[in-house]
C-alpha cells in the first residue's frame, strides 16, 4: 500500500472548474509508490517554496543520447521511491493520431515500469512518460521499440518534430504537414538521437498562417503553409455572412493587416498584390474565401521563449518554397543552416541567438539566400541590407 | 585511416579531456578530422560505433556531451 501524504497546499489546486493535475497524481498515488512519493515531495516543495529535483547526468539507453531525461530527488532518504524519477520521451506520431490499442499498451507498459503518470503531450510534442528508475530504462525502450515506436529528442539535438493536424482534418492546409514531419523525422534520426548540435533545434510545421500549433513562437524552424495565387471570393457567400449579422467592415476589412480589402456593402474586393496571406479573412469567412494557385511554405527561423532579449518570434528567411516529397530543396537549406550554426555557435546558443549575434547578413550569405523584402522584420529596421560604394554611386 | 585507428584517437581525446573539459560530439568531430585529415562523417561514424559498443556514452549537463562511462 503506497504511503499517504497530507497535502493541504496541493488540495487547493483541486478547487475550481478546471481539470487538476493533483487529482490525477492522487489517482496514480493510490496504487503506485513512485506517484505517492512524487505527491509528497511536491507538497514539500510548495511548503518550502523550492524545488527538490535535480536533472541531467548519465542516464539513457545504449546508443542513444536523447529520449531520456535523468531526474533525481535531492531528498532520496525522505522520498526513496522518487530517488530516480526519469522522464522518457516517446516520439509522437505526426498529428497525434494513436490507436486505442497503442494507448492501452503504453499505459500497461508504464504501469509496469514507471509511475503511471504521463504527459500527453509535452510542450515539445512528445508522448511523455514521467518517472521511472535507471534499471527500467532498457526494458521500457525494448517494449516500445518492439512495437515500432522510438524515443524522441532531448538535449543538444533535433527535438521530436511536430505539426498541426494538417490535411488530415483541415481543409485550409496548404502543405502536407504530416508527411513533412514524418520525412524530417526519418531523414534526421541521427541528429535526433545522437546529440551533436550546440543546443536544441525544433521543427514545427503548420498548414497555414493561422498557425494552430504556434510554430512561429515555439520552433527554431517554423514551416508555415502558404500560397502564391489570389484569394477567390464567392460574393453570394459574402452576402450570406452579412445577412447572418457579420460586420464585414469591422471584423474583416478593418482587421486586415495590409489593408488590402474593401467592402461597399455589396461587394468584397481584395487587392491581392498587397495581401500578406495572414489567413484572417479566410478563417473568418470560410465559405466565401479560399486561396488559389501554387501551394508551398514560408520558412522562418529563430523563435525562442526565454531569449536574453526576451521572447522572440521566428524570422522569415524564405518567403516561398515548394514543399513536395522528398523535400530535397528544404533539407539542403536546413543542412546549410546547421553548418553555419555548427561553425559559429557557442555551447547552449540557439540558432536564432546566433543570427542575432552574428547578423542576418552573414547568415544569409552563408546559406546562399538573397535578401528579400519579405525578410524585413520591422519597417526601418533592416540591418542586413548593405550597399557597396559602387551601389551608392549608381 | 582505418576506422579502428579513428576510434582509438577519439577515445584517447575523450580520455585526455576527462576532468578538464567536457567534449561535445561536434568538438570531437572538428578536432579529430583536423588532426587526422579525414572527413567529419568518418569521425562521426567511428564515434557512433564507440557509443553503440558502450565504450563512450552521452551525458547531459546543461548540454549534451560525450564521456567515458563510469566504472
Amino acid at each position: 500500500m503506497p504511503k499517504k501524504y497530507e497535502t493541504p497546499l496541493l488540495d487547493e489546486l483541486e478547487k475550481g472548474p478546471f481539470p487538476s493535475f493533483v487529482t490525477e497524481i492522487k489517482k496514480a498515488a493510490a496504487k503506485n509508490d513512485m506517484a505517492a512519493d512524487e505527491l509528497g515531495q511536491l507538497e514539500k516543495s510548495y511548503r518550502d517554496k523550492r524545488g527538490y529535483w535535480k536533472h541531467g547526468g548519465i542516464v539513457g539507453v545504449r546508443g542513444y543520447g536523447s529520449g531520456v531525461i535523468g531526474r533525481y530527488s535531492s531528498l532520496p532518504e525522505e522520498f526513496p521511491n522518487v530517488a530516480n524519477f526519469h522522464t522518457v520521451r516517446i516520439n509522437s506520431i505526426a498529428g497525434f493520431f494513436y490507436t486505442s490499442k497503442f494507448l492501452k499498451e503504453a499505459c500497461d507498459i508504464w504501469d509496469k515500469y514507471g509511475s503511471g503518470l504521463t504527459n500527453l503531450h509535452g510542450s515539445t510534442g512528445d508522448f511523455v512518460l514521467l518517472g521511472t528508475t535507471t534499471e527500467n530504462l532498457e526494458p521500457i525502450f525494448a517494449e516500445f521499440s518492439s512495437r515500432g515506436w522510438d524515443l524522441g529528442g532531448s538535449g543538444s539535438a533535433l527535438r521530436t518534430p511536430s505539426c498541426c493536424v494538417g490535411p488530415a482534418r483541415c481543409e485550409w492546409s496548404n502543405i502536407d504537414t504530416l508527411d513533412i514531419t514524418y520525412s524530417i523525422t526519418q531523414e534526421w534520426q541521427d541528429e535526433m538521437h545522437r546529440p551533436a548540435f550546440p543546443y536544441k533545434f525544433k521543427f514545427k510545421t503548420a498548414g497555414c498562417a493561422v498557425d494552430c500549433i504556434a510554430s512561429i513562437a515555439r520552433a527554431d524552424c517554423s514551416i508555415i503553409g502558404t500560397w502564391k495565387g489570389n484569394i477567390a471570393v464567392d460574393q453570394a457567400e459574402v452576402a450570406n455572412y452579412a445577412k447572418k449579422g457579420m460586420n464585414i467592415q469591422e471584423e474583416i476589412v478593418n482587421m486586415c493587416p495590409s489593408k488590402c480589402m474593401s467592402y461597399d456593402g455589396k461587394e468584397l474586393k481584395i487587392n491581392d498584390a498587397d495581401c500578406v496571406r495572414c489567413m484572417h479573412c479566410i478563417a473568418k469567412m470560410t465559405k466565401a474565401l479560399k486561396p488559389t494557385g501554387e501551394k508551398g511554405a514560408t520558412i522562418l527561423i529563430g523563435s525562442k521563449a526565454p531569449f536574453v532579449i526576451g521572447a522572440t518570434l521566428s524570422w522569415v528567411i524564405v518567403p516561398f518554397i515548394k514543399m513536395e516529397p522528398p523535400y530535397d530543396e528544404f533539407k539542403d537549406l536546413i543542412r546549410k543552416m546547421w553548418e553555419f550554426w555548427d561553425e559559429h555557435g557557442k555551447n547552449r546558443e540557439r540558432i536564432g541567438e546566433l543570427i542575432i549575434r552574428k547578423g542576418m547578413r552573414e547568415f544569409l550569405e552563408y546559406i546562399g539566400i538573397e535578401p528579400q523584402a519579405q525578410q524585413v522584420k520591422e519597417p526601418r529596421r533592416d540591418p542586413f541590407f548593405f550597399w557597396t560604394e559602387a551601389d551608392l554611386q549608381k | 585511416m582505418e576506422k579502428e585507428e579513428v576510434k582509438k584517437k577519439i577515445y584517447e581525446l575523450v580520455e585526455k579531456s576527462m576532468g578538464k573539459k567536457k567534449l561535445k560530439s561536434s568538438d570531437i568531430q572538428k578536432t579529430i578530422s583536423a588532426e587526422a585529415g579525414i572527413s567529419r562523417d568518418e569521425v562521426k561514424d567511428a564515434l557512433k560505433d564507440l557509443i553503440d559498443e558502450g565504450k563512450l556514452i552521452y551525458t547531459y549537463f546543461g548540454g549534451s556531451f560525450v564521456e567515458i562511462p563510469p566504472k
